[in-house]
């Protein structure tokens, strides 16, 4: 008994420390981006350089506070943006996922699916998403449809070759002990192959992510009326790199917390994996 | 002197023959395993061993000769066939109570019996705490017993053991062999355990199948009567082990 409230004592003083450590390295993390934003600030105000070009980190602050509730000069507040460049990247995104994902991984478990499905997959693939930008304003014109497929195309080979990969990687013996078992090759694809491919298609998953994000600005510059990317090009036109500088934080900001996002999922789905 | 023994008979291995191209990897076996036998095989390394178990789960298909469950060939679909493999085979996304359940669902058994059986194998292996932690949380040894539990919750027509305890210290072998004899006495499951370490097999054979190199062919049949629980130090014990060292004598 003693010995156990022992244990429990060092465990609450190991978990302290362990607070405590994090704690250090938050604000290790904080003093980082700031000596960075206060070397810029420094810079601007000492003149070495334009202010015209490359506008304080305190300006790019004040129009921010502005855009959140003034229309000027591109038609919309900023939340306005947000909500648009979310619209087009998350249904090209989540689109992506849920063709590609499947794709791959009956592409990797069935060998007929793979020999038919992957010459033209590997046809297509090498073409970069940008390409498609005449053809698809062809299709269907500057909407979100349009938008929203260019995104699609940039996170679905991730998506694809990911789980292709990780359900190629299954374990044999797994895969034996089932078959031993007497289940059909279906069941062993859902509850083998489909659990042991998840690392990977999280990691694919990821990387979509990141591309459709990241193509965002690309896709809206087919003629759109509104979004974070329809921003960075009006502030390029009226020449305001505060409102360009804005969009790009934003969007980089916007992209960590999806990104953070997708961890917490990641981590929810892959809690039984353990490094041994 | 060894009583008559007159379980019927479970298991017949008639003729087994295996040839890769022209490679012939197993060489005209027979013998049959009684109801609730415990048989270990020895036989020098890379004889054909994963190729004989194999043969017996269909992973491959004989060439020639048959395996006979109760006088029909065998099936994994139809019979209740488990397998502990060499190396570590527990699903890692699994608790270790979903693990113990697995072939048992996969059988299609109702819930209340899969319930059941997946709680007496918790009781008998000792892992009623650890029900809902994943294997990885856990010890390798501890990965393997769950395995075990595994293999003998299906209450197996046919337990097949792959040198299961190859990677572990003498000291957790000792315990999992007295493991695997107290599961198999209290569930009756007939099981073949291969391994290439002779004093496991005098340790827990009822009978020990010797086989020769490859082409593998069984050698020798021997029952090694002694009282359980065993001692390694009998001189009997000894005596056998001896006995079938000098028969193997591959190296």
């Amino acid at each position: 008994m003693n010995e156990n409230q022992n244990l429990e004592a060092k465990l609450q003083s190991w978990r302290q420390n362990q607070k405590k450590e994090n704690r250090k390295y938050i604000l290790l993390s904080a003093a980082g981006i700031f000596t960075v934003l206060f070397i810029w600030q420094a810079a601007v105000m000492t003149g070495m350089v334009n202010e015209r070009v490359l506008p304080a980190p305190t300006s790019i602050l004040e129009t921010l506070i502005f855009k959140l509730g003034n229309k000027a000069p591109d038609g919309n507040v900023l939340s306005v943006n947000i909500l648009a460049s979310l619209q087009v990247a998350l249904s090209g995104f989540l689109s992506a996922i849920i063709i590609g994902v499947p794709l791959g991984l009956v592409m990797g478990w069935w060998t007929y699916a793979d020999r038919f499905i992957r010459p033209i997959f590997e046809l297509v693939r090498p073409v970069p998403p940008i390409a498609w930008i005449p053809l698809v304003v062809v299709w269907m014109g500057v909407g979100l449809k349009a938008k929203a497929l260019i995104i699609f195309f940039t996170a679905f080979v991730p998506c694809v070759i990911n789980s292709y990969t990780g359900i190629k990687l299954t374990s044999k013996t797994l895969i034996d002990v089932s078959r031993t078992f007497g289940a059909p090759n279906y069941e062993i694809f859902w509850k083998v192959g489909i659990p042991s491919s998840l690392p990977m298609v999280f990691a694919g998953i990821r990387v979509a992510l990141g591309n459709s994000w990241s193509t965002l600005v690309a896709a809206e510059m087919l003629a759109a009326s509104a979004g974070l990317g329809y921003m960075i090009q009006i502030g390029r036109t009226v020449a305001r790199p505060d409102i360009v500088i804005v969009g790009m934080v934003v969007i980089g900001a916007i992209g960590a917390v999806l990104s953070l996002i997708l961890s917490r999922a990641e981590k929810y789905f892959l809690r039984w994996k353990v490094n041994r | 002197m060894p009583i008559e023994d007159n379980r019927p008979v479970k298991v017949e291995v008639k003729n087994l023959t295996k040839r890769f191209g022209d490679l012939l990897v197993l060489d005209n076996m027979s013998f049959n395993i009684r109801k609730g036998e415990f048989v270990c095989v020895v036989g020098p390394t890379g004889c054909g061993k994963s190729t004989f178990l194999n043969c017996l789960t269909r992973i491959h298909m004989p060439s020639e000769g048959d395996l006979y469950i109760d006088g029909v060939p065998a099936d994994p679909k139809k019979h209740n066939i488990s397998f502990v493999f060499q190396e570590p085979s527990a699903l890692p996304w699994q608790t270790v109570a979903e693990n113990i359940a697995y072939g048992l669902k996969i059988k299609r058994l109702p819930k209340e019996e899969i319930d059941q059986r997946v709680n007496q194998i918790l009781d008998l292996m000792g892992l009623q705490e650890f029900r809902n932690s994943y294997p990885g949380e856990l010890s390798v040894s501890a990965e393997q017993r769950i395995i075990i539990g595994r293999s003998f919750a299906m209450k197996p027509d046919l337990l097949l053991m792959d040198e299961p305890y190859g990677q572990m210290d003498v000291k957790m072998r000792f315990y999992l062999e007295d493991e695997v004899i107290r599961l198999w006495k209290e569930l009756g499951s007939t099981v073949i355990f291969i391994t290439h370490n002779i004093e496991e097999a005098v340790y827990l054979a009822e009978k020990v199948l010797i086989l020769t190199n490859k082409p593998a062919k069984i050698k020798e049949e021997i029952v090694i009567d002694l009282p359980r629980p065993r001692d390694i130090t009998d001189p009997r014990f000894i005596e056998y082990r001896n006995d079938i060292t000098d028969k193997i004598k591959w190296w």
